[in-house]
């Protein structure tokens, strides 16, 4: 009861801007009630939404996807998703394992079931924020067939031009040989694995010649390692 | 304390204690997010929705929140609903979530928002909180619509993502990075601050003329 008589002098102080001039001072049990109820009301409301919410932005996220795979993969007929898992390919995860925590490859097949690339998407930081990229590689040459950006906050204007200068894009749709160099523009010497960086956005351009080097020097010994078969349907 | 009218809890925030324009509050969603009207509406939209719902909610239970955890409520309350806009508009406008990013969970430390609920929320009934929400909401859009408008326009020759001054617009990168929204607000408020000095001037020299 102390306690409340200790708080009553500043309420009597702070009473003079409220509307109604007498108010008693709370006990500390409401307190903790008033917010442990209003926190578990908005616990639940958010739950409520989030169950509503989460398959459509599930969905979405997969569409986006599954466009990208068919974009750096050019020619492909259809695709196959396999898990790395314990250094080596994998179709299906261990037991009782998340989904989110394993490594994915997209492996796209022509017509006529022969692999035609392998698609990889991988994140580094940028000159902003992370950048999230999806490559699509030949596995028996090693040549880029595609790259496509799927999440940047690079500079509007300037580290943007990653994605909207289509000049730069096209060259990873050329077919060059990996590992990548970037070069000035002007600068290369004409071999098949430089990319012309964009004058204004240096950074953010060796960013994605980057993720792309890293990601192929990650994967290709494990797809050198073989891909497992697919059950026949 | 002073008594308005519920017209007047409306037009407020919209015109003469305009969040943005006139208290400087809301400033960092303000200059973050209004490098095109696209992305000035869908934070507005958001901030909109959540002012609304957290005003009502606020000023309905204003009677069940101790004096002492009241701050800690309205946050509660605010980021409820930040978190349930930020979770429709990944739902149902990817796009501009993209854009937004971090923009919409900061909207919680919006402190338009906290001052609206402190100061006129807590005091007044549900009906008279949302027509001042509606203000402010409204008032804080045509603020960063302005914004957007203006940087948009002039960064990237567009405006709501068609095209204004046809190919041969030369872009002006900087409206479109951070410096463009410093330098966008200062002009808005060069401007407010011009208009508002004539108009005291012309009701002084009337004032003068009729005595």
């Amino acid at each position: 009861m102390s306690e409340e008589g200790m708080n009553k002098d500043n309420i009597s102080v702070e009473s003079e801007t409220q509307e109604q001039p007498v108010k008693k001072t709370a006990s500390t049990f409401r307190l903790v009630m008033t917010l442990a109820i209003a926190g578990t009301l908005a616990g639940l409301l958010i739950v409520m939404v989030n169950q509503h919410t989460k398959p459509i932005i599930d969905k979405y996220k997969a569409e986006q996807l599954k466009i990208a795979v068919y974009e750096v993969l050019p020619g492909i007929e259809r695709y196959t998703t396999y898990y790395l898992v314990n250094d080596a390919l994998s179709l299906t995860l261990p037991e009782g394992a998340k989904e989110a925590e394993y490594k994915r490859a997209y492996i796209g097949y022509d017509t006529s079931d022969e692999i035609r690339g392998v698609a990889i998407s991988r994140g580094e930081p940028g000159f902003q924020d992370i950048v999230q990229v999806i490559f699509g590689f030949d596995p028996s040459n090693g040549k880029l067939t595609g790259m496509k950006i799927l999440d940047s906050k690079e500079t509007p204007g300037l580290g943007d031009k990653i994605f909207k200068d289509q000049v730069f894009v096209d060259q990873f749709f050329a077919g060059p040989e990996t590992p990548l160099v970037g070069v000035k523009i002007g600068a290369g010497k004409g071999n098949p694995n430089e990319i012309d960086t964009i004058t204004g956005a240096t950074i953010s351009s060796k960013v994605v010649i980057d993720i792309i080097n890293h990601g192929i020097e990650e994967w290709m010994p494990v797809i050198d390692q073989g891909i497992p078969q697919e059950p026949k349907q | 304390m002073r008594t308005t009218t519920p017209s007047q809890d409306f037009i407020r925030g919209i015109w003469n204690e305009n969040p943005v324009l006139i208290q400087m509050l809301g400033l960092c969603p303000a200059l973050a997010v209004t490098n095109s009207v696209a992305n000035a509406l869908a934070m507005s939209a958001a901030t909109f929705f959540v002012i609304c719902c957290s005003s009502v909610l606020v000023s309905a239970f204003k009677r069940f929140i101790p004096n002492e955890v009241r701050i800690s409520a309205y946050i509660l309350v605010i980021a409820t609903f930040v978190t349930l806009a930020d979770m429709m508009l990944q739902a149902y406008a990817p796009a501009q979530h993209k854009e937004l990013g971090a923009f919409i969970a900061l909207i919680v430390v919006n402190c338009m928002i906290l001052g609206r609920q402190e100061a006129f929320s807590a005091k007044n009934n549900v009906f008279r909180s949302l027509l001042d929400a509606i203000g402010t909401g409204i008032g804080f859009t045509i603020a960063l619509v302005m914004m957007g408008g203006f940087r948009e326009l002039l960064g990237t020759g567009s405006f709501l993502g068609v095209s204004v001054f046809g190919p041969n617009f030369e872009p002006w990168v900087i409206m479109v990075l951070p410096a463009g929204g410093f330098l966008t607000l200062g002009f808005i408020l060069l401007a407010m601050g011009y208009f508002e000095q004539r108009k005291k001037a012309k009701t002084a020299l009337t004032a003068e003329a009729s005595s």
